[in-house]
């Protein structure tokens, strides 16, 4: 933002890639960019969990095990409700799905860090991978039946061509409402905590009686970075959830 | 007015207009946890079967306010 006065707000720089560890091959940049080295913490912390919490397997569980088998049931509730019981032969992709999306929302709530999910590239990825699923499955189980996905049951023929249309293309929308909407809410997030701290760091700067009145952008950004991390977990859920959902459709399409 | 500052001008009203958008998905979480209420001090021993549905609408809710607001921030800042 380019005012006249005052020190300017640049909220966007954050979420700039830039390479940790330079490497080209054949002339080809391939660094190790510091997204890339988020996303490998947020692997590395999910395998260090379950790993360690499934390690002991003693009859009293430790916190970490007690963390591990409630984070194992979490997930398997989810799927059971969602996809039923056939669903349960996709519990470790949802289950990795959900905790990569977690844990990189909640690494990206810590400052100076960067929230790989704030990406629409990794997002998109991540909903065109639920999606290209959907299909895949979808066709391998039922064949052309998975048409019959399109063709809600009990529509009178005169608007079924209609209803046919809206389907399709509520189903072909899913992977951009999938991504944009963890996507655009961690966006969204951190933009809005870098606005309320830069107005703590432009009301100090000015005159000594308006100072006092930084404490209250500061408040305000506590309560932000509150409401971030139920939007951290509120999101990774959502988008496990949507998965279930998607999965379901794929499993029994014929509602 | 040079073009130029048209162009800033129009990108401010821009940003306030899709701010809007906010407030309506203000009007939906606020309709979304008044039936729950609704709801809950009616019969509340369904409440603990339903939370997590309420949570789910909510953040499908929450995310179309996320979106005006994300394009208002995009102009503000990005454009």
């Amino acid at each position: 933002m380019a005012t006249e006065s005052g020190p300017a707000i640049d909220p966007i720089h954050q979420f700039a890639l830039h390479p940790v560890v330079s490497i080209q091959v054949a002339g080809h940049d391939v660094s190790l960019t510091n997204s890339g080295l988020y996303m490998l913490l947020a692997v590395a912390l999910t395998c260090l969990l379950v790993a360690i919490g499934a390690r002991g397997g003693s009859g009293v569980p430790g916190r970490l095990q007690a963390m591990a088998e409630m984070a194992y049931e979490f997930v398997a509730g989810m799927v059971r409700s969602a996809a039923g019981e056939t669903g349960m032969r996709f519990f470790p992709f949802v289950f990795a799905i959900f905790f990569f999306v977690l844990l990189a929302n909640l690494i990206g709530c810590i400052p100076y860090t960067f929230s790989v999910t704030s990406q629409i590239i990794i997002t998109a990825a991540l909903a065109l991978m639920v999606f290209l699923t959907v299909i895949v499955i979808g066709f391998k189980e039922h064949g052309l039946h998975f048409f019959k996905l399109f063709v809600p049951p009990g529509v009178p023929i005169y608007i079924l061509p209609l209803v046919v249309a809206i389907e399709i293309i509520s189903f072909l929308s899913r992977p951009v409402s999938h991504s944009v909407r963890l996507f655009a809410n961690m966006l969204a997030g951190h933009i809005t905590l870098n606005v309320f701290g830069a107005f703590v760091v432009m009301l100090l700067g000015a005159g000594a009686a308006i100072k006092a009145l930084a404490v209250l952008p500061f408040l305000m950004t506590i309560g932000l970075d509150a409401l971030e991390l139920l939007v951290a977990f509120l999101q990774a859920y959502v988008f496990a959830m949507l998965t279930c959902m998607y999965l379901n459709d794929a499993l029994h399409p014929g509602h | 007015m040079e073009p130029h500052e048209l162009a800033i001008a129009a990108k401010y009203i821009g940003a306030g207009l899709a701010a809007i958008g906010t407030g309506a998905a203000g009007i939906g979480v606020g309709t979304l946890f008044g039936q729950f209420l609704n709801g809950a001090l009616r019969n509340p021993s369904a409440v603990e079967g339903q939370f997590g549905r309420l949570i789910f609408g909510f953040a499908v809710t929450e995310a179309l306010g996320i979106f005006a607001l994300l394009i208002a921030f995009l102009l503000l800042f990005a454009v």
